[in-house]
């Protein structure tokens, strides 16, 4: 195709995609700036579209102290909680898959096959479907109102076992016949071959995973009853709600930004590795 | 330095494929052998068998004097070069082949005396902080090389490593090996199925064909007196041409479509045998026409190589090929060709043995 560059041609695709942009990003800046006006100004329902005042002393006091009304918990206490969880369920999971993907793909043992196809089974149950009855394991081993509850559950991922074996299988076998000669057993194997080899796809699956961990809501609702050990969807969520008071939608907004930056940082931090983790074939 | 010895070798896969039968050979201190052969041949498992890499199903394999059959690769005291090179990606040139000393402890300064000094000897070391990818094939190829020297193996081990390269680095690099494998002196294991690397690098060539041995001998043995068809249409371009026929009444002469063809050794044989005639390219030679015993050959067409043509057509019924220099032969028709008897290969056409 032969492309023909005239002043008409190119200012359409822009347009287009700026309104795309202004679709997506409109909310988000009406957040923003719902985050500086004091709560009688959101709340008259005539939404300002210039920043307030106000921005600084609303941060403070949802980072350090929270809402007044409902959670009680700042929302410091809330980003730790999110973010700890969401590293743990990330990191775990990528651990857990790498060395399962490893032992599927490199060891023959009995019933491997069978093995595999548990895993992968697995894929078809979300935890949702499953939800009463690992609620019910977590609450036999005492795992309530913990960050081990929080998590564990989370933690085996067929996906990313299945996402690592695909490219466990792309590695030539003469790497490990050669590590095999080179006097490498099985761990300096995986750790001075396949580890570096795995590294991109680890920090794509990283991303995706952080972020997935980052979202969990129903999980989290289920397993924490303690303010202490609050994630901060669910913090969004009880502050809204306000049976008896003025919902603080200053607050609101103001979390609703601090809940949406830490998965931005790992996308634009990881943005390098991530794409070329899903696209790079050769290793 | 050590010999490499296989007894009764063969390797027998689960489903019950058997692709090595029963091998035995010996490679002696220092030389060089070749296994040579067609794809599925069972050469390669061979090797990987040597290696260590596959298990024995029978039989065992010595590297100097001692059984190797249940110790791991790694404490053969081995040395291979793979076909794709097998480099590890993320580790600079110098880490790839300082990875198996590593792993044997062996202490940094030696290691880094030892890496140098490959280097030099296959004039890589502009490259040695480089990674595998951004070299060149070649240069790939003397870095597989240089892993497998550092290591100071008794044995090295080849499986096809020049076959990813082009036509005139394989020729560049072949001659390398067998000049390194000289100066070295190490017991080499070479596996190809290119007739020409194997007639070139060889001391000991063995031939194999499905899972079984053929020939073991000097190139030079082979080429001159193949004892199977087999060997005889392998090795040698242009290929031996096979001229059906049968041992005639009067000794010394092979009757071909009731032509009688004097050959130098009368066969062990009975008369009105069904033999194979071989007879080399090269050992034909063109003569005037109408000179007694010279067989008459259609031509199809011809290959132009330069210096010489390369003419193919048929002598009787057979696909016959023939060398001749430019220029001597007319484009079409009928040439006539005589034998060399001394030059003449006699093969049983049931067993397909030499006569």
């Amino acid at each position: 195709m032969v492309e023909r560059q005239t002043a008409f041609s190119r200012i359409i695709p822009h347009a287009v995609l700026l309104t795309g942009v202004a679709i997506v990003a409109f909310p988000v800046y009406l957040a923003v700036i719902g985050s500086t006006h004091e709560t009688a100004v959101i709340a008259n329902g005539q939404m300002p579209l210039t920043p307030g005042r106000e921005a600084f002393d609303t941060y403070y006091r949802t980072i350090f102290t929270g809402g007044s009304r409902t959670t009680r918990e700042p929302v410091g206490t809330m980003l730790l909680n999110s973010f700890t969880m969401a590293m743990l369920i990330a990191l775990g999971k990528i651990a857990i898959s790498i060395l399962s993907a490893y032992a599927v793909v490199y060891f023959r043992f009995p019933f491997r096959r069978a093995a595999f196809w548990m895993i992968f089974v697995t894929l078809m149950l979300p935890v949702e479907v499953r939800i009463y009855p690992t609620y019910k394991v977590a609450a036999d081993l005492g795992l309530l109102d913990s960050m081990a509850g929080l998590t564990l559950p989370l933690i085996a991922s067929a996906t990313a076992t299945l996402l690592f074996r695909q490219f466990f299988m792309t590695i030539p076998d003469e790497l490990v016949e050669a590590s095999k000669i080179d006097g490498a057993g099985p761990f300096r194997f995986f750790f001075d071959t396949l580890l570096p080899l795995s590294r991109t796809n680890m920090a794509a699956l990283f991303v995706i995973l952080f972020i997935y961990g980052w979202n969990q809501y129903l999980w989290p609702l289920l397993i924490t009853t303690r303010d202490d050990m609050q994630t901060i969807v669910i913090g969004i969520k009880k502050m809204i709600v306000t049976s008896d008071a003025l919902t603080e939608w200053q607050v609101v907004m103001a979390t609703a930004v601090l809940a949406m930056l830490p998965p931005v940082a790992v996308v634009v931090l990881m943005q390098k590795l991530f794409v070329r983790g899903l696209v790079e074939t050769e290793k | 330095m050590a010999a490499v010895t296989l007894e009764g070798v063969s390797k027998i896969y689960h489903g019950g494929v058997q692709a090595v039968r029963n091998v035995s050979f010996d490679v002696p201190d220092g030389s060089f052998c070749v296994l040579v052969g067609p794809s599925g041949c069972g050469k390669s498992t061979l090797l990987r068998m040597i290696a260590g890499l596959e298990t024995i199903s029978a039989g065992t394999v010595g590297i100097g004097g001692r059984v190797v059959n249940d110790v791991e690769p790694a404490d053969r005291d081995i040395a291979m070069v793979f076909q794709n090179y097998a480099l590890y990606p993320h580790m600079s040139v110098y880490d790839n082949m300082a990875y198996g000393l590593r792993n044997r402890r062996t202490p940094k300064p030696e290691i880094d005396e030892r890496v140098r000094e490959a280097a030099r000897i296959l004039a890589i070391e502009p490259y040695l902080d480089r990674k595998p990818r951004a070299l060149s094939g070649g240069q790939r190829q003397r870095v597989a090389m240089g892993r497998a020297i550092v290591r100071k193996p008794q044995v090295f081990l080849f499986d096809e490593p020049l076959s990813n390269l082009d036509a005139k680095l394989r020729v560049q690099m072949r001659v390398e090996i067998k000049r390194l494998q000289r100066s070295l002196g190490v017991t080499s294991v070479y596996v190809t199925h290119d007739q020409i690397e194997a007639m070139t690098l060889s001391d000991v060539l063995v031939v194999m064909n499905a899972g079984q041995v053929e020939q073991i001998g000097t190139p030079i043995e082979l080429y001159r007196r193949p004892q199977t068809r087999f060997v005889a249409g392998f090795l040698g371009s242009p290929a031996m041409n096979f001229l059906p026929g049968r041992i005639g009444r009067e000794p010394g002469t092979i009757m071909l479509d009731e032509r009688p063809i004097r050959i130098a050794t009368p066969p062990a044989a009975a008369p009105d045998t069904q033999v194979e005639l071989g007879i080399r390219p090269e050992d034909l030679r063109l003569v005037p026409r109408g000179q007694a015993g010279a067989l008459a050959m259609h031509i199809e067409f011809v290959e132009e190589l330069g210096a010489t043509q390369l003419v193919h057509g048929r002598i009787a019924a057979a696909p016959a090929t023939v060398q001749v220099p430019t220029g001597a032969i007319p484009p079409e028709g009928t040439i006539e060709l005589a034998v060399d008897p001394a030059a003449t290969h006699l093969f049983d056409v049931a067993s397909g043995r030499r006569l």
